[in-house]
């Protein structure tokens, strides 16, 4: 039972399916929306690191790394937007959120 | 074998749980999930050899932006029954979706192969007799100095943007004014009266 790079490969992919389905599923919860995006980055950065550590290099970690940057940055800002959204109009439903009109 | 069991626990978890988050009918319950998921990722890092990041994904995730949805989902007054509604006339299309996804992603892998000559190819091949930790930093620190350097840009604009969008000023609040109160002057502060006896001001 040798543990290779598909098997992680497949956990990934299981991952970021799971992660797609959440979105389709909570379409009016915001909060379980980003909550998806964050298992999506994860299941990246899971491909990243299995096969930068099959391959035997280290640029896939490193860029993992970035990755796990940016996925932070986003929760932060996205939860920011969040909470000043939900004080002006006192509801998160993403149906409503059309005030630009974009 | 063993490392063969240790993957096959810490991938069911995490999958179950990550089925978990986005299925859950509290959203406190879907936090503590997604951090669930982290920690047993965090373990197949471990299991690959990459436990610098394993690490890093526990303390960023799980210490800061899992935290950060936990304040968040408990601190706005929402009623989350009202915005399940629609749970199940989405579950069709939703599980259609992801089932094809699931299929391309799968004929994807199945159909690949990785060169033998990219394993020589490596741009920065792991060094033998180092620490994973050690090894990254030296990659880290001198070939991607720059990204590096542009990765604590992008968390410094993060962290003033999430800072500006939610600070407000209320109205009615008493709060100190430093500057207001290194500004005042002498003569707006004391008035010199003269006050004859008897009388008062």
């Amino acid at each position: 039972m040798e543990i290779g790079l598909e098997h992680y490969l497949t956990v990934a992919a299981a991952l970021f399916t799971i992660g797609i389905f959440g979105i389709f599923l909570n379409r009016k919860n915001v909060i379980i929306i980003l909550m998806s995006i964050e298992l999506m980055l994860l299941a990246v950065n899971i491909n990243l690191v299995a096969f930068s550590t099959f391959v035997g290099d280290l640029t896939g970690q490193v860029f993992a790394l970035f990755v796990l940057t940016v996925a932070a940055a986003e929760a932060a800002i996205g939860l920011a937007i969040l909470v000043v959204y939900f004080r002006n109009r006192g509801t998160i439903a993403v149906e409503d959120l059309n005030i630009m009109k974009g | 074998m063993l490392a063969a069991i240790a993957f096959y626990v810490f991938a069911t978890v995490t999958v179950i749980s990550a089925l978990l988050v986005v299925s859950s009918r509290n959203p406190v319950h879907s936090v503590l999930f997604l951090i669930l998921t982290f920690f047993n990722a965090a373990a197949l890092f471990v299991l690959m050899g990459a436990e610098f990041l394993a690490m890093v994904l526990v303390v960023v995730y799980v210490g800061a932006v899992a935290v950060l949805f936990l304040f968040v989902v408990m601190m706005l007054d929402i009623d989350f029954a009202q915005l399940r509604q629609g749970f199940l006339t989405y579950l069709p299309i939703g599980g259609a979706i992801g089932f094809v996804l699931l299929l391309e992603l799968i004929s994807v892998g199945s159909a690949w192969v990785i060169s033998p000559e990219a394993m020589h190819h490596a741009s920065t091949p792991t060094p033998a007799g180092v620490t994973n930790t050690e090894a990254l930093g030296r990659v880290l620190y001198t070939n991607y100095v720059h990204a590096f350097q542009l990765a604590g840009m992008i968390l410094l604009v993060a962290m003033i943007g999430a800072i500006v969008l939610t600070l407000r000023q209320r109205e009615g609040v008493r709060r100190q004014k430093v500057a207001t109160q290194l500004g005042r002057t002498r003569e707006q502060a004391v008035e010199l009266r003269k006050v004859r006896p008897g009388e008062g001001i």
